[in-house]
């Protein structure tokens, strides 16, 4: 077991995963030679060589169709858009192709293709650096999504769908890269796609969210336990298909629910957790339930002022959860 | 005056969250200039020199050669004349000062929320027969939340009350009981209220007389009558209008509408769009005077007499020549809305130029109306009665209704305004089953 950070986590589940099965490659803009602008896939170029870490063009629907076909004859490519802002593109592909392949083939074909794609703001990105786009693909049956919080997590994650046979798009959060750093065995296990992970016990405040929101939650959590505020973290981990049960569970813990995503709200992966909540649990309730998110504007502004106001941080999230828990 | 300010580790680049010091450039007691590089910061992604924020002299070194420090730490202390980074200092000791003395509401003072129970709160409460009104709420304005019901079962307190269920129930229809809002419909109560009454026995004077303070908007409407009849010199003209398909096609759209829109469709947006289309056709209709000249108002703002128990006001639909028969039926009752709540803004109130006023709502079916000043007439739309018409040298039962037009006799005359109602009478009339209100 080592400390080690998200995006060593990351690397070391892609280079695992080429060494146990020849058949996973990766490809996208820069993974090769440069080793990605993040250096997330640095040095599998020299250990794997170029056919197993393709540079391609700068065409994020060539990318996503050219791994949808090798992966439809067998391969397991894992694709990576460099900012999930580029993936806009490719989402035909990703949409009407990989996501219907075994529902049209009756079976016949599959696609066993992994996305990753960096979400995220708060790095001085601006608008196309900064996006979120899990709302995009969120609704489309036929697709799995996947959005770790913990390097734990984003290494047993990505393993598991490397080896899952239908496509799965794995949004890793680029501020989590350096900033979120943790545990991570050094053997090979892989964390389940569709459960949620408590990430701490609580008693009067639920909170549910994934990716770098967490981060937040995580502090404010702790400083509030000390004004006497018990909170109960869910991580969902996975946000296609959702896990209901985890998440009726943690809820039905204190009757008082948050969700959390920097997404925007309208739409937004917390509006689907909190109708399956309202359908759910409407007797378990003692407060309505309440959504931090990031505002319905079009675009992460790039003036730091704007970028501040638009991110959440641990005090917009300690308020809402104090908000909450003195309803 | 000289302040010490902080020099920071910037977001050099994304997915950037710590930096190492490479070498100090700049030491304590030496000069810096604004955009002067202090020291060099080693990323992982670039090395950098790292500008200085401000211009001042160096004071002292916080983070030493070699360290890593996460984004945001201030790594050296700079004195700089002035007090203009002063601020954020002071915002951020006001923010941590407001939030600790954020603390539990005190349940023992007022509490609106101490009536409102969870679905959670109800269940438990039903679970454990447990009567509410012993619970203590420690929630937002004492409201009772889960937990306090947990505690108090854990206290084993209330066993023996088994009617809890009862309690719960008369909770809550005593939060029923607020008083409901008209929001639609021109009509007023059947006992009107007098307002501020001050009763004074005089002696030997009878059964004494009331005395009613006049109010400021009682003022105001004072005022403006007795200017606009003592400026213009008013005259008086009425038309009578066969609404009978009018009617019918009101009755035949008026539910779907209520469904659609939520919202009454009334006669009143029928016949303003009538109006609206007159004036068009009539624009010295929409004008005032400005005593060398007569001013044609471009905008058609129809200014809409509103009624309420103790006054009138006429707010208005600005550019009402825009909008067609539903999106009038909205307007209208919004601001009929927003004058019985009392939101009525100052915009709401200006613009006006040319004033409908619904008399019908009231059971009038013809009235004699002083013109809004300036304005350079008013209409009135009277009540819509069935009477015999002779149609053809035959009897008809028709729904009939009267217009009222007070004029100013300054700008208007005999001739236009009759041209004027003669077309508002024909708009009104070619109404049919077939007409659209969108």
């Amino acid at each position: 077991m080592a400390a080690m950070d998200y995006i060593d986590a990351i690397r070391l589940a892609m280079k695992e995963e080429m060494e146990r099965d020849e058949d996973v490659f990766v490809l996208g803009e820069d993974v090769g030679v440069k080793g990605g602008v993040f250096t997330t896939t640095k040095g599998l170029i020299e250990q794997f060589g170029e056919m197993r870490a393709l540079d391609t063009p700068l065409a994020e629907s060539a990318i996503a169709g050219v791994a949808i076909g090798a992966a439809m004859y067998g391969m397991k490519p894992i694709a990576e858009m460099q900012y999930s802002d580029f993936m806009f593109p490719a989402t035909n592909q990703i949409i009407s192709e990989a996501a219907k392949i075994r529902y049209r083939s009756n079976n016949d074909w599959t696609c066993p293709l992994v996305i990753r794609a960096p979400i995220g703001g708060g790095i001085f990105g601006g608008l196309y650096h900064s996006q979120c786009p899990e709302s995009v693909f969120f609704g489309t049956p036929g697709l799995k999504i996947v959005a770790p919080y913990r390097p734990y997590d984003a290494k047993g994650l990505l393993k598991a769908a490397v080896r899952d046979p239908d496509p799965v798009i794995y949004f890793e959060n680029k501020k989590c890269y350096k900033l979120v750093n943790g545990d991570v065995p050094e053997t090979d296990y892989t964390v389940p796609i569709g459960k949620a992970n408590v990430l701490r016990e609580g008693e009067d405040i639920t909170v549910i969210g994934y990716s770098m929101p967490l981060y937040f939650v995580e502090q404010a959590a702790e400083e509030l336990a000390v004004e006497g505020i018990s909170t109960h973290i869910l991580d969902l981990r996975t946000l296609q298909p959702l896990d209901k049960n985890g998440i009726l569970e943690a809820v039905k813990k204190t009757g008082k629910v948050l969700i959390i995503h920097e997404d925007n709200k309208t739409g937004g992966v917390g509006a689907e957790v909190s109708a399956i909540i309202a359908e759910e649990l409407l007797y378990e309730l003692d407060a309505p339930i309440m959504r931090l998110c990031g505002p319905d504007v079009p675009a992460m502004p790039i003036n730091p002022p704007g970028e501040k106001f638009f991110m959440l941080n641990k005090d917009k999230v300690k308020e809402a959860m104090r908000h909450l828990a003195q309803y | 005056m000289k302040t010490l300010t902080e020099i920071v580790v910037p977001q050099l680049a994304e997915s950037l969250v710590s930096a190492t010091i490479d070498k100090w450039l700049k030491q304590p007691g030496d000069w810096i200039d604004i955009y002067e590089p202090v020291c060099e910061i080693l990323t992982d992604k670039v090395n950098a020199e790292l500008p200085s924020t401000v211009a001042g002299k160096m004071v002292k070194i916080l983070v030493g050669k070699g360290e890593t420090v996460p984004v945001g730490t201030a790594i050296c202390l700079v004195e700089t004349e002035g007090g203009a980074n002063e601020e954020q200092p002071v915002q951020a000791g006001a923010v941590t000062a407001a939030q600790t003395t954020t603390g539990f509401p005190d349940s023992a003072q007022d509490a609106p929320m101490r009536g409102r129970f969870s679905p959670a709160v109800q269940q438990l409460a039903a679970e454990h027969s447990v009567r509410l009104t012993e619970v203590t709420g420690t929630g937002l304005g004492g409201r009772i939340t889960r937990k306090d019901v947990l505690a108090y079962v854990a206290s084993g307190a209330g066993k023996s009350n088994s009617a809890a269920g009862a309690a719960t129930a008369a909770a809550q229809s005593a939060v029923d009981a607020a008083a409901q809002v008209r929001s639609s419909g021109l009509h007023l109560t059947e006992t009107p209220r007098l307002p501020k009454i001050e009763v004074e026995g005089f002696a030997g004077a009878g059964r004494g007389d009331s005395f009613i303070d006049v109010t400021p908007i009682r003022n105001t409407i004072a005022r403006n009558m007795r200017q606009s009849v003592s400026e213009i010199p008013h005259a008086w003209t009425m038309i009578e209008v066969d609404v009978t398909n009018l009617v019918l096609l009101r009755n035949k759209l008026k539910d779907e509408f209520m469904k659609r829109e939520g919202i009454n469709l009334t006669y009143l947006a029928f016949l303003l769009k009538a109006v609206v289309n007159a004036i068009k056709d009539f624009p010295i209709m929409n004008s005032m005077w400005a005593v060398d000249k007569i001013i044609v108002k471009r905008d058609i703002n129809i200014s809409l007499a509103v009624g309420t128990e103790d006054s009138v006001l006429t707010p208005v639909i600005k550019n009402a020549d825009h909008k067609n028969v539903a999106g009038l039926a909205k307007e209208i009752d919004e601001l009929a809305r927003k004058t019985r709540e009392g939101k009525l803004t100052l915009s709401d109130m200006q613009g006006g130029t040319f004033t409908v006023n619904n008399t019908g709502s009231f059971g009038s079916i013809l009235s004699y109306p002083i013109i809004n000043y300036p304005q350079a007439a008013i209409l009135t739309f009277e009540s819509i009665v069935k009477r015999p018409v002779v149609i053809n040298d035959m009897l008809a039962v028709r729904s009939m209704a009267n217009l009222c037009l007070s004029l100013d006799h300054r700008i208007l005359d005999g001739v236009i305004c009759g041209r004027f109602l003669q077309r508002v009478k024909d708009n009104l009339e070619s109404f049919n089953q077939e007409s659209k209100l969108y």
